[in-house]
């Protein structure tokens, strides 16, 4: 499809504004820009007609199942962006938050902001929560920047190591790094859990942290997670829940209450905020007692009756200018008070009841990484395909002919052949039959004719793309 | 529940297929010691019941103001346009571009807003986005380090200063030294800020040879609507520029979401963080886009990669990109300076009375000193329907009667007019 700046002709435009109503005013000679950034020259309709095209060659939640381990694609409901387009709370500035003066004129924002931390930190069973990172990510960074901060202060300069599972998000050991951390990585055992025994060997005086996904990225809950808090903290390492999977135990069980002092929530993910392309998400952080004075600020409070803002007296500063994506953090306090706390627990419950339901339904046609029910997520292996001639990346292109966008392929990077299969609580039976036959029918396909797979997809705007062309002839930017 | 179609029906059929008795045995693996015991939650809401709630919610902040607030983030017009498009459930409930068949819009818009950001900026490459301004700046201050393997990072004293609190806080436990100034000396990057957080335009050219006889790179941040008229950061020499793109589309939002730009020269494009959409061809010879250079990123190099960002703002990039191809270049030179053309007059009205601190040209924003303290005059200010700006205080960037105050172009000359006669009383008040 051509570009928006293909589509210009000189002298056309969309938007007009009045006449100045003020005198001209000028700028020195040398501060102006010299000539004009060779932006669209559109219409206004012509603007619209190019993104409505482009649209359509996207595969969004609304229009197509989404089945993606890890990453927890579900309905997004509606009423949460009706109440995010609130005047009060989209038009308002965030700077009402520096100044005491202003303060009157943002209480809703600031309770909203501070109820939605309360419930945050009671769904993870921690002491406070806060809303400053803008993305899972971001809050983990923030949850190893707390770590450095409450061993630096107790004097623990030597504690200089994260372990991370092998099977972990690749943000983790990122994250950690990028908190100055290094990063040393504990295997998993061939049942898919942390290797208890090597993690034992490796924790030691010199280990900050241990990051943890629970249930874990091969869709499994960490037995011994209770006994690997203990040894960590009998080195004063603080353990740190990475809440991508969330969405698997809330209202059953709570990182808090599991052992953990620090986590994140994905607030796209969990509650059900948009996903918008890869962002903007949310990655809210909560903590335990421990880390509680080091909590970035300023940060909401309730004093008198009125809402106010107050720093942390050991804070680590700030992750953010004001309270993180705060129009991301509406949608999920929307979510979570219409759910409440009595109907919490059925998300979860529902979203296992369909990740195995797909495993018992496939595990005839492809082999289930794992042995056992799953969390929310069922990991199968291709690896029998493979053989045969037609790959996990075959697979998944040939869901896309079908209207299915792929599951998560080729992560965990522990898994050969790897399909990760997340179907979430909001799809309906009909939808996972549906899903399950086209894998079925893909399944006989490979070993009838797999070369049929390599081909796919054939129903989209493009076929295959060429990824390496893509990097060597390197094309980032149309400069005009 | 609503979000949930799964009947008891559907549930015994489940089970059966699975192979158990009922839901609770799925979650068998949870010890028992380590389930839940009850929290307090509030209990659920219905739809109708939950709008009630958060219209109240939203009603208790005030909308009404004639807006003179800034501090890096402004009431700009937004196309309805913007919202329409944006709105589109293609776009807001798709997921990051990994199946980039199945992903052509996401892509292909990514790739127009690198495209529109290196137009504007007069730079060769961008990334396809940041989370904010803030977090832009600390990105570009370690993609400084890897570039020119230094670790000094010298901040200007224009850069915004929440931003700089920012940079503290990520760089905290790392190998970097954060010190304030323009001597590049033996600096990874010296960071500057135009117009600064006072409202000040400069031409850095000077500077930037400075920093590149010195081995530093120039890292500068910018304000978007400015560049429809102000020299731009590649044209001044920069290496990278950043910003916060809050003002090319995205509402104010009590905070966010908001976008980080960043856009480098070309030779630096290995060593940026985040996404960045290529063009390629498909086995047709069709074009298509794809994410590219992604060795880069962590979920390939993992504790080596770039950074650990792996989501980005696609949808409030989508945005900026959809204002600008509204507004064009000439519509953005027209709001750029009917910004600053409004600006100059509000300036000029309280020269008359109030002390200006900008010694030099200004863009939409400037700094004043008020007889009285900045925050008193904007809760009486308030009572009068004004937000009369940020009280540079509250930020410690500046004293107790000083005021940034900020002008979009969506401030009508009458308005500048009340406002200018609201703080003349004021200020002679304070006088008595």
């Amino acid at each position: 499809m051509r570009l928006i700046f293909e589509k210009s002709r000189k002298g056309r435009r969309a938007v007009t504004f009045e006449p100045l109503d003020v005198p001209p005013a000028c700028l020195p000679e040398e501060l102006r820009r010299k000539k004009a950034a060779t932006l669209p020259e559109v219409g206004e309709f012509d603007v619209v007609r190019h993104f409505t095209h482009l649209s359509r060659r996207n595969f969004g939640l609304d229009s197509h199942f989404y089945p993606l381990g890890s990453c927890t694609m579900k309905y997004n409901p509606k009423v949460a962006e009706t109440v995010a387009a609130e005047p009060g709370f989209a038009a308002l500035h965030p700077h009402l938050s520096s100044e005491e003066a202003y303060a009157a004129a943002c209480q809703g924002a600031l309770g909203l902001v501070h109820e939605l931390e309360r419930i945050l930190a009671e769904v993870g069973g921690m002491r406070a929560a806060c809303l400053q990172p803008m993305a899972g990510a971001h809050g983990e960074l923030a949850g190893a920047l707390l770590i450095a901060a409450y061993h630096r202060d107790r004097g623990n300069t030597g504690k200089r190591v994260i372990l991370v599972p092998d099977s972990a998000h690749g943000t983790n050991p990122a994250s950690a790094a990028m908190a100055g951390f290094d990063v040393v990585e504990i295997p998993s055992t061939p049942a898919g859990l942390v290797d208890v025994e090597k993690f034992r060997a490796a924790m030691n005086e010199n280990v900050a942290g241990v990051m943890l996904t629970c249930p874990n990225t091969h869709g499994l809950f960490e037995p011994d997670v209770a006994e690997i808090a203990a040894m960590a903290h009998a080195v004063d390492a603080l353990l740190y829940y990475d809440g991508a999977n969330l969405n698997a135990i809330v209202g059953k069980c709570r990182p808090g209450d599991l052992g953990f002092d620090v986590m994140h929530f994905n607030l796209h993910k969990t509650f059900a905020t948009p996903h918008g392309m890869g962002g903007p998400g949310s990655g809210a952080i909560a903590v335990g007692e421990k880390l509680l004075d080091y909590l970035p600020g300023p940060r909401v409070v309730e004093r008198d009756g009125a809402f106010a803002l107050e720093t942390p007296p050991k804070s680590i500063g700030r992750m953010a200018p004001f309270f993180g994506n705060f129009l991301i953090g509406v949608r999920a306090y929307a979510y979570l008070r219409h759910y409440g706390g009595d109907g919490l627990p059925a998300v979860a419950e529902n979203a296992v009841l369909n990740a195995n339901y797909v495993l018992a339904r496939l595990r005839g046609a492809y082999q289930p990484a794992f042995a056992g029910t799953c969390m929310h997520e069922c990991v199968l292996t291709a690896a029998a395909q493979a053989a045969k001639g037609a790959r996990a990346l075959d697979i998944a292109k040939a869901l896309l002919d079908r209207g299915c966008h792929a599951p998560t392929v080729y992560f965990p990077l522990t898994v050969k052949e790897c399909l990760m299969i997340e179907p979430t609580e909001t799809e309906s039976l009909e939808t996972l039959d549906a899903f399950c036959a086209d894998m079925l029918e893909i399944a006989q396909l490979v070993d009838e004719s797999p070369e049929t797979l390599r081909a796919a997809p054939v129903t989209l705007p493009v076929s295959r793309l060429d990824e390496v062309k893509a990097a060597k002839d390197l094309n980032c930017a149309s400069l005009g | 529940m609503s979000w949930i179609p799964v009947t008891d029906e559907d549930r015994r059929e489940m089970l059966a297929a699975i192979g158990v008795d009922s839901v609770d045995d799925l979650f068998a693996v949870i010890p028992e010691s380590l389930r839940m015991r009850g929290w307090d939650v509030p209990p659920g809401l219905s739809e109708m019941a939950l709008r009630a709630h958060l219209s109240a919610m939203a009603g208790r902040n005030r909308t009404d103001l004639v807006c003179f607030l800034g501090g890096g983030y402004y009431d700009h017009f937004i196309p309805a346009a913007v919202d329409a498009l944006t709105s589109r459930s293609e776009f807001y409930t798709a997921y990051t571009p990994y199946q980039p068949e199945a992903a052509q819009g996401t892509l292909q818009s990514i790739y127009e807003y690198q495209s529109a950001l290196c137009r504007l900026t007069d730079l060769e490459c961008a990334n396809a986005s940041l989370y904010d301004g803030g977090t832009a700046v600390f990105e570009a201050a370690t993609m400084a380090c890897r570039i020119t393997r230094r670790s000094r990072i010298v901040v200007d004293a224009s850069l915004n200063p929440s931003w700089r609190v920012m940079l503290s806080t990520h760089a905290a436990n790392l190998p970097m030294e954060i010190v304030e100034g323009t001597d590049p000396e033996n600096a990874a990057c010296v960071i500057v800020q135009n117009p600064s957080f006072l409202g000040d335009l400069k031409d850095f050219t000077r500077l930037a040879e400075d920093c590149h006889a010195a081995g530093a790179l120039l890292i500068m941040a910018f304000n978007p609507v400015s560049l429809g008229m102000v020299k731009t950061p590649g044209a001044m020499g920069a290496d990278i520029a950043v910003a916060e793109g809050q003002g090319l589309g995205l509402p104010l939002g009590f905070g966010g979401p908001y976008l980080g730009m960043l856009a480098a020269r070309k030779e630096h494009i290995r060593k940026m963080p985040g996404r960045i959409a290529g063009e390629t061809v498909d086995k047709e010879g069709r074009r298509g886009f794809v994410l590219t250079l992604q060795a880069r990123e962590q979920h390939i190099r993992r504790e080596k990669a770039n950074s650990n960002i792996c989501s980005n703002q696609a949808l409030c990039a989508l945005r900026t990109l959809a204002h600008l191809s509204l507004l064009g270049p000439e519509g953005l030179r027209e709001v750029a300076e009917a910004c600053h053309a409004k600006a100059e007059y509000l300036k000029a009205r309280l020269a008359d009375f109030v002390q200006m601190l900008n010694v030099g040209p200004t863009f939409n924003e400037f700094a004043a000193r008020l007889p009285l303290p900045a925050g008193d005059a904007a809760a009486l200010l308030l009572e009068r329907g004004f937000l009369a700006g940020l009280p540079l205080a509250a930020l410690d960037a500046g004293g107790p009667n000083d005021l940034l105050i900020a002008v979009t172009e969506k401030r009508t000359r009458a308005e500048l007019d009340a406002f200018a006669d609201a703080l003349k009383e004021i200020c002679d008040a304070a006088h008595l």
